[in-house]
């Protein structure tokens, strides 16, 4: 018995987000009295791997091959699952992020297992398997019982804290031959974002919303976040009036996440909106209205104009480099 | 082309959540049943891809999983224009259930693409859509936000990780549809609203199909500590608490 987790590496490197998966992986491994092994899938040199072992993983197994260049949900699903039966894994580990989305309900329906998506601790108990999930958009969490011999778990991003421990880690190289009829998704073209903090990846993010008023007022919260080593998020209406950028959308219908810090300007802190913000660790909110509700969420709060708090922000945060 | 949209019955976004039956179950008393958001925006595109005859899309299915309590959001997204509907009479039990239901429903009847939400706001499981595609052995694009046809080819935007892809899978395949896909859902004329009520929704009971997982008990998230205020004129003291008392910057 193992547990798996499948890894996500970036040009070759990996991100927190997966030594978070592995640390997590290696705690639910840890009360099963079993062993992590970790899937990477793609091009990524031995030292790099590696650093998975930093975090629990006893196995690397490193799958490389030119036909999983881009993601293809039926070959990647083909490749873990084929792995998860040969490590007898009960327990496969995903992130719960647009990837882990694309691969862990194919992975279920192959495997036969239930899924507990967005969870954010160690299982509550083995027997029943039982983990704690997010449900009504984080309006209520979930108790959720796993009946199947193989449970699939995705877990919410920036939800675990790392684990470091000693490195025994072997790395065992595969190279898979994928059934080309299998490959269907084709790739006509890539757009990325390069220079900008991604906001599903930072500890700290400034937003802004409506009570900014005009998407010439931004400047001044831009700057505040790159201060901060910020990622910029906005709430719905702004990006539907297009102010602002549609992938900086935060709350129940874009973007989930859950930084160290948020910081929300001229946000009034609807439900939907909360629904994608509330698992930060602190929120701050800067608001004119003082009975907006972001103040029910916030530990920290300015009643007072965005406008005129934003200048003063900026000179603190340069004062005190 | 045909296109099925999967529609999940949810209580209205805004609902503050309480719990029956000893926190086993949420309580339903007074809550407004929506279609789940982002099928709602599923459907919506889905129709504009009807409108455009360059698409050569011919009709637009909705199928829902549920008991006959959820008629009321079926009827809703026949009056915003779907075609038909197609209602499978069982309780959602879980994502599984679910899915092996709409799975046998294409199996039945072909349709060539499948449009699902990417989640449904109340487990928030984020895997129907994927799971059909697995059941069926068909190609699944998931975290797409925009869907054209170009020269009978569907054409595929979808989210990665800090950007974009175009992409494109044969049909029949599953879309697993996230913001963006249509800027503001559709809503239902009046025209529509009597229309609907004409419009055929065809009942299949379900498979037998046991459910993967259970929640046991739902639990309130921990209250969070009150709020402290510091002084508009004095806001440089806010940087000072989140360095030295929370320690975030
Ligand atoms: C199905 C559905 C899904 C939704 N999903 C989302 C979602 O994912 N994310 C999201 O954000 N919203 C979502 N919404 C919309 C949500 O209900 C709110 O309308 C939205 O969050 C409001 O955005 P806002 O706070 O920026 O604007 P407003 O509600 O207009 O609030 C602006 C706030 O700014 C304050 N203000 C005004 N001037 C100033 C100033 N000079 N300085 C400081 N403060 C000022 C005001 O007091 C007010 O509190 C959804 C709605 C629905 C129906």
């Amino acid at each position: 018995m193992s547990v798996l987790v499948y890894t996500e590496n970036w040009d070759g490197k990996f991100k927190k987000l997966s030594f978070e998966l592995v640390s997590y992986a290696a705690g639910i491994a840890k009360m099963m009295g079993s062993a992590v092994t970790a899937v990477s899938i793609g091009k990524v040199d031995e030292t790099e791997l590696k650093k998975l072992g930093n975090y629990g993983a006893a196995k690397i197994i490193s799958v490389t091959s030119d036909q999983l260049a881009s993601l293809d949900n039926q070959a990647y699903t083909s490749v873990i699952s084929d792995i998860a039966s040969k490590e007898n894994s009960s327990v496969i580990v995903i992130s719960n992020n647009n990837t882990g989305k694309a691969i862990a309900p194919r992975l279920a329906v192959r495997l036969k297992a239930g899924v507990g998506s967005g969870v954010s601790k160690l299982p509550l108990n083995l027997n029943p398997f039982t983990v704690y999930k997010r449900t009504y958009s984080g309006n209520a969490y979930a108790h959720l019982v796993i009946k199947s011999p193989v449970k699939i778990l995705t877990l919410a991003q920036n939800s675990f804290d790392l684990v470091e421990t000693a490195n025994n880690a072997t790395v065992e190289n595969v190279n898979i031959a994928i059934d080309g009829s299998l490959l269907k998704t084709v790739v006509k073209d890539v757009q990325k974002q390069t220079g900008k903090i991604l906001l599903t990846d930072a500890d700290v993010v400034v937003s802004g919303g409506r009570g900014m008023k005009s998407p010439d007022n931004w400047s001044s919260l831009v700057e505040l976040a790159s201060l901060l080593g910020a990622a910029t998020a906005c709430s719905r209406p702004v990006s539907d009036e297009g102010w602002r950028p549609h992938d900086e959308h935060t709350g129940q219908t874009g973007k989930i996440i859950a930084p160290n810090l948020y910081i929300a300007l001229g946000i009034s802190g609807a439900t939907q909106h909360l629904a994608g913000i509330s698992s930060s660790k602190y929120i701050v909110a800067i608001n004119t209205d003082k009975d907006a509700p972001i103040f029910e969420a916030a530990q920290y709060g300015i009643v007072g104009d965005a406008m005129k708090v934003l200048p003063k922000l900026v000179e603190a945060v340069k004062a005190k480099k | 082309m045909k296109i099925l949209v999967c529609i999940s019955n949810v209580p209205d976004t805004t609902t503050k959540i309480k719990f029956a039956e000893g926190n086993a179950a949420i309580d339903t008393t007074g809550i407004q049943w929506v279609i789940n958001p982002w099928d709602e925006l599923s459907l919506t595109r889905a129709l504009e891809l009807k409108d455009d005859a360059a698409s050569g899309v011919k009709s637009v299915t909705v199928v829902h999983v549920g008991p006959a309590s959820s008629e009321p959001t079926i009827r809703k997204a026949l009056a915003i224009g779907a075609d038909d509907a197609i209602r499978v009479n069982g309780e959602s039990a879980d994502a599984w259930y679910v899915a092996s239901q709409i799975a046998e429903v294409v199996k039945k009847e072909q349709f060539d693409i499948i449009m699902c939400g990417i989640e449904s706001s109340d487990y928030n499981g984020s895997v129907v859509g994927g799971m059909v595609s697995e059941f069926l052995g068909i190609p699944s694009v998931s975290a797409v936000s925009g869907i054209k046809i170009e020269n009978g080819q569907p054409v595929l935007t979808r989210e990665i990780d800090g950007g974009k892809e175009v992409v494109t899978v044969p049909a029949p395949f599953v879309a697993v549809v996230q913001k963006g896909i249509a800027k503001e859902p559709r809503i239902a004329a009046m025209r529509g609203i009597m229309m609907a009520r004409t419009k055929p929704v065809k009942l299949i009971e379900p498979l037998a199909t046991e459910p993967l997982t259970q929640v046991v008990v739902f639990e309130k998230p921990a209250p969070r500590a009150a709020c402290k205020y510091i002084d508009a004129d004095n806001a440089a003291q806010l940087i000072e608490l989140l360095q030295n008392e929370a320690k975030v910057i």
